[in-house]
């Protein structure tokens, strides 16, 4: 029985009713860790602090004291925010054994509602990526690669192909948070969304990923990427998850001065039966190039369910949306660029033995340190902010950002809530296949139905619709209204409700059968 | 030989007095232990973003203000990257596309040929003052090749002041400086001692003939005094006219002055032509500042700056002070400078004024001449001067009231100044210097000595 008015508590009430300890909740999840190592999710296990948060959570738990919904829910962190105490690496040799003195706002908040942090997730280098496949510590695999939903699909092309090399990506840059959710690791776990690093992996690995409004959650301690486009991610098995975890994070922070100052109040999801008042917006741009028939066929019958629901449906247009990739090229990078320029080895993180001079040190750190893919984004970064070159690139950018902006402004202007679109252009692709092309290449392709969002700074969200033809999971994605999470979710929970998305069916998970994961269609916390 | 005029511009940055840094908690503090005062964002972990500091803000409006600026109501803040050891960032958070405050001027008095009675004024005008980031220190150490890095100093605010190139001379440009230091002092928003690096100044300096346009000219950095940095220009004036004169042509170069030979050398770090890659500082948002006229009505005062506000508290500025101390005091111009020259002596000389019957432009012969001369002879400052503003009255007291003599005075104020804690009166008492005032008895000594005397008498008499 819910004790809490509004809390959908399945783990919540477990721990609450003493049905199941904070202590083996984690424990459970370290051991399926261990077993789904060959994933590659995590980086770093912090299994000693994660026990110990287990235990005072259990103290807490004991006295009838809990701290809230969250307490003694396992979570897990993406590599690039800052933990006190336990490796941040980025997934770079720059930062590989740096202990950051100080905990990311996000990060605080979490463990000061008694979340217990089970560790590090995988990711690109510095973020940069849409495969998890471009870090220190090797690529991320999807967990659905070994679901049966997709072992039943694929056939192997010949006898010496095992599943090894048959495994698909999770998307990235934040696979490492969203197999780690997709595999029951965790219960929740923070990513990053810069160009779609949480929406993308969210699809891939048929997890919630929630991109929020720019300044509803604190950057502090998150390494940045782009500042004006970088938020906090958020990846659960559910929407309902998904509200909690916004309710706990957003607010103003007087340490990130691009916070907003009003006041946030969490709210309830509500559960929505009725549809008929909502006009959903379909933006005909987002029938890219490279789009699968199966994600167009998915979305449109997306588009006919709110429609039958007696939702009002209206296609609608971002004139802008096809220069939006070269637009973030040129910004992201010059803040790339810019952001880089503090690896230098003196202060922190590797440094090169070259020791000649200053500069002939920071060169060889920075070789040494930062990946092709980094590299090559602080050299075009530099081009781009050259005396020469800055109207022409930069300037030039800022303005159509601003025109992309525009677009939604208007589009939300003429009556429409939300806009539905796909969040990939396929579903995940096997490893093999995606690396055959560039990071660059990549990152350009798979960004497009995602980074309008980022220039705009609107809230969206990638829900797991369906399976594909090859058994893997395809997301579809909502974008809204500055600052109307409340609504957005909303939807997204309907919509949720009615899609009834498969959950993985995971050897490794099922061996590690527990009361928590069974009777559930998406085991969530709330 | 056709004249040369000589055209200087100055960049003047100057550290503001507050507790923490620009843009972060950590404290400002002159020469402590090397890397005690470094906040997380100081060090530039990743991670860590800028929040303004308010303190910052204010000081720069109040200087603004007083150097006659319009405050833009929206400044914006950027990065300037390059690379070096005491910026650990990459690159330095200033305001390149929109400052605080532009467009001002400040007055300055000149003595002509080195005589205090004829005054002149000049003005330049201020092209900008900007808030940006003080960068930290590194000390070369040749011997270990190696450098230390110490960031106390990074991240602490800086005003930068931009002078016009509106001054000919290192005496315009040293008397400039001066007056800017003076209203820094005034408004607390720095303590600008250039011995402690609050007030760092490099010269623009260059030369042309009359009617041609202005010639390539060189930055000359490294002056650590307001002496050094007139010698600093006028050298480097010399040089150019010389190096032009045979011949030679000006290279637009960064100079640093050297104090020991006086004059100016190429810098060894020559950075060549940087180019910054300015960008717009994506992590503060534009700053926006309001007045009476546009504070909204509901706005919580503790989360804005109202520049009107700041300007109604302006406290006088050293000229509006002079001018106050001329009228009430019947002084000299001149003298109401060095008044405000020396830190502490006008509050002094006032002090000394109210407590005495001696009027004000006889006062200020003892303080200018006599008691000035002591302090410097002694290199003391006002604060440390062994003769109060009260034991300084006494005795003027004594000398108006005709109890002693001027020599006499003169003598009193030599044994107050060894401290020994005596009062005047004591010491006139001891040295038997009082004035005799009765007659009677001034006859009797006549009387005495002239009985003592006789032989002299008839001599006098009989001429």
């Amino acid at each position: 029985a819910a004790l809490n008015d509004g809390l959908h508590s399945q783990v919540s009430a477990a721990l609450k009713e003493g049905r199941v300890a904070p202590t083996e909740l984690c424990q459970r999840c370290l051991a399926l860790i261990k077993s789904t190592k060959f994933l590659n999710a995590y980086i770093t296990v912090a299994e000693e602090t994660a026990l110990k948060q287990a235990e005072e959570s259990e103290e807490r738990y004991k006295r009838g004291q809990p701290l809230g919904i969250l307490d003694g829910i396992p979570i897990a962190v993406k590599d690039n925010f800052n933990t006190a105490g336990i490796e941040t690496t980025c997934a770079s040799n720059m930062l590989k054994g740096y202990i950051s003195p100080y905990n990311a706002t996000v990060v605080q908040k979490l463990l000061e509602q008694g979340a217990v942090l089970l560790g590090k997730t995988n990711l690109d280098e510095f973020a940069m990526g849409s495969g998890s496949t471009d870090g220190v510590f090797g690529p991320v695999r999807n967990p659905w690669s070994y679901s049966k939903q997709y072992k039943e699909k694929s056939v192997p092309k010949s006898h010496s192909e095992d599943e090894e090399s048959n495994w698909v990506i999770t998307g990235g840059s934040s696979g490492g948070s969203a197999a780690a959710v997709s595999s029951f690791t965790c219960f929740a776990a923070l990513g990053s969304d810069t160009g779609g690093s949480t929406r993308n992996p969210a699809a891939h690995c048929g997890v919630v990923g929630l991109k929020p409004t720019y300044g509803l959650i604190s950057r502090h301690g998150l390494i940045p990427l782009v500042n004006s486009m970088d938020v906090p991610g958020i990846l659960t098995r559910c929407v309902d998850d998904a509200a909690v975890l916004l309710g706990s994070l957003a607010g103003h922070d007087p340490k990130d001065s691009t916070t907003i100052q009003d006041d946030f109040k969490p709210f309830e999801l509500p559960n929505l039966t009725d549809v008929s008042k909502l006009s959903i917006g379909i933006p005909k741009e987002y029938h890219a190039p490279g789009l699968s028939s199966e994600i167009l066929a998915l979305w449109s019958k997306a588009a006919d369910l709110f429609k039958n629901a007696g939702a009002k449906v209206v296609e609608v247009s971002l004139p802008h949306t096809p220069y939006s990739i070269v637009c973030y090229h040129v910004l992201c990078t010059a803040e790339v660029a810019s952001n880089m320029a503090r690896f230098d080895g003196l202060e922190y993180g590797h440094r090169s033995d070259v020791k000649d001079s200053t500069e002939s040190m920071y060169a060889a750190t920075r070789r040494e340190g930062f990946n092709d893919v980094v590299r090559g984004r602080i050299l075009s970064g530099n081009y781009f902010l050259l005396k020469q070159n800055y109207e022409k690139y930069f300037v030039k950018a800022q303005k159509v950002r601003r025109l992309i902006a525009k677009d939604f402004v208007k589009v939300f202007r003429s009556g429409v809530d939300i806009l539905l679109t796909p969040t990939t252009l396929s579903d995940a692709a096997p490893y093999t296949e995606f690396i055959q092309e560039d990071n660059r290449t990549r990152s350009a392709q798979d960004d497009i139905l995602t980074q309008a969002a980022n220039m705009a700074g609107l809230p969206a969200i990638s829900v797991p619709t369906a399976l594909s033809e090859r058994g893997l999971p395809v997301g579809l994605q909502f974008i809204g209204r500055s600052f109307q999470e409340k609504q957005l979710l909303t939807v997204a929970k309907w919509f949720e409700k009615q899609v009834q998305f498969p959950v993985i069916q995971l050897e490794e998970v099922k061996r590690h059968d527990s009361d928590v994961f069974q009777h559930q269609k998406s085991a969530s916390f709330s | 030989l056709a004249p040369w005029v000589p055209v200087v511009g100055l960049e003047i940055h100057a550290q503001i007095s507050s507790n923490s840094k620009l843009f972060s908690g950590s404290q400002v503090q002159f020469a402590a232990p090397p890397n005690s005062l470094v906040s997380f964002f100081d060090a530039s972990l990743p991670g860590t973003l800028p929040v303004l500091n308010r303190r910052c803000v204010e000081a720069a409006v109040m200087t603004g203000l007083a150097l006659n600026c319009s405050i833009n109501k929206k400044s914006l803040f950027d990065r300037k990257h390059y690379f070096y050891a005491d910026l650990p960032a990459g690159y330095q958070i200033t305001q390149q596309r929109v400052p605080i405050a532009v467009n001002g001027s400040l007055s300055y008095s000149l003595c002509i040929d080195n005589k205090m009675s004829q005054m002149v004024t000049k003005t330049v005008r201020i092209k900008q003052i900007q808030l940006e980031q003080d960068s930290g220190k590194s000390l070369h150490d040749d011997t270990r090749s190696q450098t230390l890095v110490d960031l106390n100093r990074a991240g602490v605010g800086l005003m930068e002041v931009v002078m016009e190139p509106d001054m000919c001379c290192g005496e315009e440009a040293a008397a400039a400086v001066r007056e800017l230091q003076l209203i820094l002092q005034t408004l607390g928003s720095s303590q600008a001692v250039m011995a402690e690096g609050q007030l760092r100044v490099d010269a623009n300096v260059s030369v042309h003939h009359p009617g041609e346009p202005y010639g390539v000219r060189t930055e000359v950095k490294n002056i650590n005094s307001i002496r050094f940095l007139a010698k600093a220009i006028d050298y480097e004036i010399q040089r150019q006219i010389e190096e032009l004169e045979n011949g030679g042509t000006i290279l637009n170069e960064t100079r640093a002055f050297d104090s020991k030979l006086g004059c100016t050398v190429p810098m060894r770090d020559k950075e060549g032509k940087q180019d910054y890659r300015f960008m717009p500082e994506p992590n503060l948002p534009p700053l926006i500042l309001y007045d009476a006229k546009s504070l909204p009505a509901n706005m919580n005062h503790q989360q804005v700056i109202n520049i009107d506000w700041i300007h109604e508290r302006l406290p006088d500025l050293p000229s509006v002070k002079r001018k106050k101390l001329v009228e009430q005091y019947g002084i000299l111009p001149e003298h109401s400078f060095t008044l405000l020259n020396e830190d502490g002596l006008a509050e002094f000389f006032e002090s000394v004024v109210k407590e005495t019957l001696m009027k004000p432009k006889k006062v200020i012969g003892w303080i200018l001449k006599d008691l000035l001369s002591y302090l410097k002879q002694h290199s003391l400052t006002v604060k440390e001067s062994p003769v109060s503003s009260f034991l300084l009255a006494d005795l003027l007291n004594l000398l108006e009231k005709k109890e002693i003599s001027s020599t006499a005075a003169k003598q009193v104020l030599a044994e107050l100044w060894k401290g020994e804690g005596k009062t005047p009166l004591e010491i006139v008492k001891e040295q038997k210097l009082e004035l005799l005032q009765d007659q009677k008895e001034l006859e009797q000594i006549c009387q005495a000595v002239i009985d003592g005397h006789e032989n002299e008498v008839i001599m006098m008499v009989l001429g």
